[in-house]
């Protein structure tokens, strides 16, 4: 039960009909981690969530979530994870405290009461805890649904896209919020499409097609894309980037503001097309790939192999 | 900019036309409803209900008597399907139901009748449903008027003509005024139940996974046996709200004898609200949202309301219609309430409704409950 892995799976396998939605995934949380797990719409984030959490049964694979079997244990597992949905799921015709009691009772949470009033008090939900959950705005919504999946203090916390259509502040303190539980030893596996929020993560996953492409610190990834990147400044970008698609070597040309990214994983062949392109009108520079270069890599590739 | 044009109006058009489309339920409603309203008005419902099962009761065997049997059956209005030896087995048979009418020939009938004496036939009716025995009544009355005229020859000729040669008594059972209400008022506790439960439940549900917060739900420990459960009693509560509004309303509103047992009825609401929830349920599991859980509920109620003997007499519908009928638990609940309520009927008189109603909610369960379990996964 106290192993170093929250989350040790192998080989997890979801259908649905024909279609293979995660397909052989492994997966390895240390505790007090925050993982976070990246990949296009559809690629089987929300599948693979729902698996661990109990609420999908793998059609293939093995392995253990806190220490529990996940294919027979998921009334054990339930117990100890909060779980935060993609689209805020709590009663909108309930009110805060309404809310975040039900689940408390749910829970059989002890001291139910102080648990609640506790749980307000932190997220700053205490005065304004009478108003119904339908009324907040997203960012309070979002606080919400945090604190209604932590009152029963889960050891792990499965967080699906949970800062979407959030602004920018509101995000930080989430992500704050986010590393100062996991501080406290708490596992955090969390879906997101922001680069920032990526990197704010210890390790990630990728992805795509219920493939899992890649994995490990933001560093381990981008080393492991291999993928070499110029960067360009100066007039007529998109002239430029016309002429570049489709050169040997070229795998991805990206307007950034004024400047263009030009990344592939040859280096040897993006130099020849590069070289063959470069006039003196623009400057170019040998770049760092960022996230989003090798993410889109992988993504671009995946589809090859699907083709 | 301001004007109105034809082309963002044709826009709009051709995008309600591809929704319609798209939400297969509604479109089938939108077929399906004003079809089944066809059949159901067109041809299930008939305010003139013939055919009704008779009890005789003969004293006499004799040929005027034959003649009168005849001639019932001869009007269409009554089937002769039981023969009371007695007048207790008599009344047994109305009671529950089994037949609409008992018609009842003295012992010296022949005898009387060409004395000139204008022998009795008493014709004992059900009228809980005074539009089911109406037309009947009056069939049965012109029929004892003039039914022995080709018999009555030579010297008994004077008795033709009136006032008739018999003396035809009516005697209508359990609500010998006639008064509608003591027919639909019982009827509505049935009916409102039907209503309410079918609908709220397969909203509540169809709601919960709507709005995304079934899946939350179900990431708690709670157990979907709980979830289910726990939407379905605060409903049962009202249900029985409901009951006893409608108990008080018929009582002191409407003036509607409560013969029977109290319990009973609460006893048996409970069968039906049950029922009527499952049905609810196994909707919630096919509609994808809220207007179409209550489309389907929709679906469900307007034979409910049509076929079950609430509006139109049971028994005036052809054969296939109270076949249909006979499924829906309304129809049973109908005859218990109403049974219970103006006949005073026992446990052992509505056993014979008592299990296609038990049956029905045990199919009704089994679906709605796999159907629920499969939504899940």
């Amino acid at each position: 039960m106290t192993g170093e892995l929250a989350i040790d799976v192998a080989g997890v396998t979801k259908r649905f009909g024909a279609k293979t939605v995660v397909n052989q995934v492994d997966l390895q949380v240390r505790r007090g981690e925050i993982y976070g797990f990246l990949g296009p719409n559809g690629s089987g984030k929300t599948t693979f969530i729902r698996m661990l959490c109990g609420l999908l049964t793998p059609d293939a694979g093995r392995g253990t979530c806190l220490g529990f079997d996940v294919l027979t244990q998921q009334a054990e597992i339930k117990r100890q994870v909060g779980y935060m949905t993609q689209r805020f799921s709590y009663y909108e015709d309930l009110s805060i405290r309404e809310n975040l009691d039900f689940i408390a009772r749910i829970y059989a949470v002890p001291n139910r009461r102080d648990a609640v009033e506790r749980s307000l008090e932190r997220l700053g939900l205490a005065n304004r805890s009478h108003q119904l959950a339908g009324q907040l705005s997203g960012g309070w919504k979002q606080r919400l649904a945090l604190a209604a999946s932590l009152i029963h203090a889960p050891q792990l916390l499965l967080l699906d896209e949970p800062t979407a259509g959030v602004d920018p502040k509101a995000r930080r303190e989430f992500w704050d919020e986010i590393h100062g539980l996991a501080a406290t030893g708490l596992t955090v596996l969390i879906t997101t499409h922001y680069m920032d929020e990526a990197e704010r993560c210890h390790r990630l996953a990728y992805l795509a097609y219920g493939n899992l492409l890649a994995r490990g610190t933001v560093a381990e990834v981008v080393a492991s894309a291999q993928l070499t990147t110029w960067i360009v400044r100066g007039p007529d970008l998109p002239t430029l980037a016309a002429a570049l698609r489709g050169r040997p070597g070229v795998e991805q040309v990206v307007a950034f503001g004024n400047t263009l990214h030009v990344s592939g994983r040859d280096a040897a062949q993006l130099e020849a097309s590069v070289a063959a392109a470069r006039t003196d009108r623009h400057t170019w520079t040998r770049g760092q790939a960022g996230l989003e270069d090798v993410f889109i890599g992988l993504m671009d590739a995946a589809q090859d192999n699907f083709a | 900019m301001r004007r109105f044009t034809f082309h963002r109006l044709w826009a709009i058009v051709l995008k309600e036309f591809i929704q319609m489309r798209r939400d297969r339920v509604t479109f089938g409603m939108m077929v399906g409803i004003p079809l089944l309203q066809l059949m159901l008005f067109g041809f299930a419902i008939n305010s003139d209900p013939r055919h009704l099962p008779t009890a005789l009761r003969l004293g006499d065997q004799g040929p005027y008597v034959r003649t009168f049997v005849a001639a019932l059956r001869q009007s269409d209005y009554f089937a002769i399907t039981r023969e009371a030896a007695t007048e207790a087995e008599a009344a047994r048979l109305l009671q529950r139901g089994e037949v609409q009418f008992v018609i009842n020939i003295p012992e010296d009938f022949t005898r009387r009748l060409l004395r000139g004496e204008r022998p009795t036939i008493l014709l004992e009716a059900d009228a809980t449903d005074p539009a089911a025995t109406g037309p009947a009544v009056a069939a049965a009355r012109v029929l004892a008027g003039n039914v022995f005229d080709r018999d009555l020859q030579g010297p008994l000729v004077a008795l033709r003509g009136r006032p008739g040669p018999v003396d035809l008594q009516v005697h209508a059972h359990y609500n010998p005024e006639n008064i509608t209400q003591y027919n639909i008022v019982p009827g509505l506790m049935g009916v409102v139940l039907t209503m309410t439960m079918v609908v709220i439940t397969a909203l509540a549900i169809t709601r919960e996974r709507e709005r995304g917060t079934m899946e939350n739900l179900l990431a708690t420990p709670v157990r979907p046996a709980e979830v289910m459960v726990g939407k379905i009693i605060p409903y049962i509560i009202v249900g029985y709200i409901q009951v006893t509004l409608i108990l008080v309303a018929a009582r002191f509103l409407f003036q509607v004898p409560m013969v029977g047992s109290l319990p009973l009825i609460y006893g048996v609401a409970f069968l039906f609200i049950t029922a009527s929830l499952a049905v609810g349920v196994t909707f919630s599991t096919l509609a994808r949202n809220q207007l179409q859980a209550v489309q389907m509920a929709f679906f469900f109620f307007l034979p409910s309301i049509l076929l079950s003997g609430f509006m139109f007499p049971f028994r005036g519908m052809p054969e296939w219609a109270q076949w249909i009928g006979s499924i829906l638990p309304l129809t049973h609940f109908l005859r218990i309430v109403r049974g219970i309520m103006l006949k005073g009927s026992d446990f052992s008189d509505i056993a014979p409704e008592l299990w296609p109603l038990l049956l029905f909610l045990a199919v009704a369960m089994t679906i709605g409950v796999k159907r629920y379990r499969q939504t899940l996964d």
